[in-house]
């Protein structure tokens, strides 16, 4: 077991991703969203899960990709975090991967500064790369980017 | 011993500590009044009696080190209940620390077992000393007079002569143990209760939906008994986990007193709004910032007595506590009459730091400097002493409010002191809301925010709305109510200026009130009442201050929670003004020393900018000249079937002569701000109206520079030369020279701005 990881896997943009099977609550199809006006442009909307209200991300937003096409609906992949859980947007929905751990490498050059910031190693598949998403990093309030606009910050 | 007996054993010794540790809180308190009323008998004997039942159970459960301890507190108390000691300052700290120990022994038991290793010895011999300082030489030993209490001590009022306070003690029955109708219930159990009617309260507003396509009386009436016994079961579930903030306040005289001993301070606890409920969640993560944020006012903020005579204030210092509700939000303000913060100092001391640089130093207000104190790794005490100022601590208490939802900052008066102010949102709770639309969308708003639904239609909105360059505002029984577009202040659409909205068919104006302010957010439709469960948005969500939370509605979608005071301060400056003044930092609160004010911004015909407070005003008003007619020394419009003198401010204020002697010959309008009600009304002619703008006016400072009576001095608006002008004033100064009847308003508005 400890040689091997296993990924909850799905797709963005083409780009084949994995998140650590454990970070996973659940995968679900589209669900109805409600807009956050003022929010952070990566914040897509609040969906209602059993009860929870969850804060659904862009994936695509967040990794500075362009927008998917509108007709396509994006699907929710849950993951737990300390303020609760977050739905991560993307593409498509993959299958659950085991891969043995000396497959890992660097992060590729090829990657955006974004993305590779995002990206915490990735794995060598046969045909395709498994880029292994950071999710803690993905889904923080990045700094990069301010909230509404509306609060002051000292900071600044 | 069998097992079971050992449980039972554990249950006692359960039962002691749980009650224990309420009855040393109350001793706590009633030590630190008996200390400042030394008279009081009634907290000597419940202080007494207290302490005898620590010692009493105790010994019967084979703690003898605790028991000693508490003994030989009981034997001080006996002696001063006795009358045979006076209570003094070395008294009270003795007893504290009696309390102090007899609690880490408590805490030892808890976890070990048994009452520890702990040296108590030398507290037990101090106790014995202060026993024989007074009224001593009578050869008393220690031990023995306690001891004749032991079998009722309560009972046995000792000296004859106060045999009065005696019973009301004991008919107020607090004598520990005594708990009939109680049970202790395990919070975790009260929240997951506390859940299961948030989605019980779901489950039914889903349940209610159906109610009107189904024709059927019996589900009908099923319907309202759900609708009832879960409201009340809701409310029922709520008052469970509602707490008094005095609970945690109730620590703070006991850590102001050490505390202020320590540092040679004297200082003064007072409160307001102890009985003021928050959820119990809530109660628990405020409870160390709060005492941080005490500390600290003590520690550096309150000077020592001789410095604060020096500067003509009281030797004692006052720390001020007042909670309330507002707003679906508890407010908690805790200020100290101290010395204020040095915002010098903190400026050196953050370019020291590295934590701003050189640029931003020169550009930031008072405001910011004061902010700074809430960044990781600030302190600007000048030695470390063991209470604050080791530079952690302002930052982890605002952490720790954020984390919970809430919101901190401060106000500070450099000589008069600094004010914490902590606005916590009602995370764990059901409320009313109001449910509008507005963009397609459903947004609640909370229902103590709000004062009544208008609703225009056709000549009404035409009639009602007024445009100031842009800025819509209303006119409502006589006020004027700035409007906010909704979805213009969301980003929804354009929004609609002024002029687009008196052109509607029909207008919702739902009236709110924010930090004592009166707007109408114009909706595109109101819904309905609901009750909605409050849930917190998550960290990606937390900057954008125009939401307080989310709910979930009847069809399981999302709504989002206006944040009534957030949405009222994003929106400051009415209308379309929002590019020439920018939000401020600090738009949380009112700037230091000023209060937060509508103001109209106006020029005169010699080109004078000045302004006064919209409150003040009834109505702005725009007349053709053909519409002014002249009268003996005046002119006058015809107004709403009375007659309208119009003003001339400038007359006024040079030669008290005020009547306005007619337009120029090219104006073809005359802009007019109606002042008053009734036969009191005036028109005062301006030249133009500039702007409706927020502002945070501190007159202090310009209050000398204003010689005209009716000008209460000068301030920069927009970077601009501005005179408030002070209209009950001027009106009282002058309007007996104008034939006005009744001649002036009520001189009540005075203190205003």
């Amino acid at each position: 077991m400890s040689d091997t990881r296993q990924f909850c896997t799905f797709c963005v943009q083409g780009f084949f991703f994995g998140v650590d099977v454990r970070r996973v609550q659940e995968v679900l199809r589209y669900q109805e969203m409600t807009r956050v006006p003022l929010a952070p442009p990566i914040v897509r909307g609040l969906i209602n899960l059993r009860g929870q209200i969850v804060t659904a991300i862009d994936l695509r937003r967040r990794l500075a990709l362009p927008d998917g096409a509108a007709e396509r609906l994006p699907m929710n992949v849950i993951v737990r975090s300390d303020d609760g859980a977050v739905s991560l947007l993307v593409d498509e929905i993959g299958e659950v991967l085991t891969v043995a751990n000396d497959a890992s490498e660097a992060p590729p050059d090829t990657l955006n500064d974004l993305g590779r910031e995002l990206i915490a190693g990735v794995y060598k598949l046969p045909g395709r790369l498994l880029l292994v998403l950071d999710t803690e990093k993905a889904i923080a309030p990045a700094t990069n980017w301010r909230a509404g606009a509306d609060r002051p910050r000292t900071d600044a | 011993m069998s097992g079971s007996a050992a449980d039972e054993m554990d249950e006692l010794v359960k039962e002691f500590l749980v009650e224990s540790h309420e009855n040393l809180d109350r001793l706590d308190r009633e030590l630190l009044t008996l200390e400042q009323n030394p008279a009081s008998r009634d907290s000597l004997a419940s202080i007494f009696r207290t302490i005898h039942t620590i010692k009493g159970t105790c010994g019967f459960l084979g703690f003898s080190k605790l028991e000693a301890v508490a003994h030989a507190g009981e034997s001080l108390l006996s002696r001063l209940r006795d009358g045979a000691l006076t209570f003094s300052a070395p008294i009270a700290t003795a007893l504290l620390r009696t309390v102090d120990a007899i609690r880490e022994m408590l805490a030892e038991v808890e976890q070990k077992g048994s009452d520890g290793d702990g040296d108590y010895g030398a507290l037990v011999v101090l106790l014995q000393q202060l026993q024989g300082e007074e009224g001593g030489g009578k050869g008393n030993d220690a031990a023995p007079a306690p001891r004749l209490d032991l079998p009722a001590p309560a009972v046995l009022p000792a000296p004859p002569a106060d045999v009065t306070p005696h019973p009301p003690d004991l008919a107020d029955g607090r004598t520990p143990g005594v708990s009939d109708g109680y049970v202790r219930v395990d919070v975790g159990l009260l929240d997951r209760l506390m859940n299961l009617v948030g989605e019980l309260v779901l489950a039914r507003n889903q349940v209610l939906q159906f109610v009107p396509t189904v024709e059927d009386h019996a589900f009908t009436g099923t319907t309202q008994r759900l609708n009832l016994i879960t409201t009340e079961l809701q409310s029922s579930v709520m008052k469970t986990r509602m707490q008094p903030i005095g609970n945690v306040w109730d620590k703070t005289p006991r850590i102001v007193r050490d505390l202020a001993l320590a540092l040679g301070k004297r200082v003064r606890v007072e409160m307001e709004g102890k009985e003021t409920e928050l959820d119990k969640t809530i109660i628990e993560a405020i409870k160390d910032p709060l005492t941080h944020i005490v500390r600290n006012c003590v520690d550096h903020g309150i000077e020592p007595p001789a410095a604060r005579t020096a500067q003509g204030k009281p030797a004692e210092g006052r720390l001020f506590l007042r909670a309330f509700h507002e707003g679906g939000q508890v407010n908690i303000e805790i200020s100290d009459d101290g010395a204020g913060l040095n915002l010098d100092r903190i400026r050196s001391k953050a370019l020291e730091r590295s934590l701003i640089t050189g640029e931003q130093a020169g550009r930031m207000s008072d405001r910011e400097l004061a902010e700074l104190v809430f960044l990781p790794g600030f302190s600007t005490a000048e030695k470390v002493s063991n209470v604050s100022g080791r530079g952690v601590g302002m930052d982890v208490v605002k952490t720790n409010i954020e984390r919970i939802g809430g919101v901190v900052d401060l106000t500070t008066r450099p000589g008069h002191g600094t004010t914490f102010r902590i606005k916590i949102p009602l995370t764990l709770a059901i409320i009313p809301a109001l449910i509008v639309s507005s963009g397609g969308d459903r947004y609640a708003i909370p229902q103590v925010s709000l004062l009544e639904l208008v609703r225009l239609h056709g000549a009404q909105v035409r009639a009602g709305i007024e445009s100031v360059h842009g800025a819509a505002v209303c006119r409502l029984r006589g006020t004027l109510l700035p409007l906010v577009d909704l979805n213009r202040e969301l980003g929804l659409d354009e929004g609609a200026n002024a002029a687009a909205l008196a052109k509607r068919d029909a207008i919702n104006i739902v009236v709110l009130q924010a930090d004592n302010r009166r707007f109408g957010l114009v909706v595109d439709d109101i819904n309905d009442t609901e009750e909605i469960v409050v849930k917190s948005l998550g960290k990606h969500l937390k900057g954008v201050a125009a939401f307080a939370g989310a709910t979930i509605m009847g069809d399981g979608r999302v709504a989002l929670i206006l944040d009534v005071l957030g949405l009222a301060l994003r929106a400051k400056v009415v209308g379309g003004a929002s590019d020439r003044t920018p939000p401020r930092a600090g738009a949380g609160s009112d700037g230091a020393g000023g209060h937060r004010t509508t103001l109209l911004l106006f020029t005169l015909a010699s080109g004078r900018r000045m302004a006064v407070p919209l409150s003040m005003l009834a109505r702005l008003e725009v007349f053709d000249t053909t519409q002014v007619e002249p009268l003996a020394d005046g002119h006058v419009v015809q107004y709403r079937g009375d007659v309208l003198p119009l003003v001339d401010i400038e007359g006024l204020l040079q030669t008290g002569r005020g009547m306005w002697t007619g337009a120029d010959g090219a104006a073809e309008q005359v802009h007019v701000l109606v002042h008053g009600s009734g036969h009191r009304t005036v028109g005062l002619v301006v030249r133009r109206i500039v702007d409706i703008i927020d502002e945070s006016v501190d007159l202090r400072m310009n209050r000398g520079e204003s010689r005209e009576p009716g000008i209460r001095g000068c301030v920069i608006i927009e970077g601009r030369v501005t005179e408030l002008l002070d209209l009950d004033a001027l009106m009282r100064a002058t309007g007996a020279r104008l034939s006005i009847p009744g001649e002036t308003t009520s001189p009540a508005g005075e203190a205003r701005t």
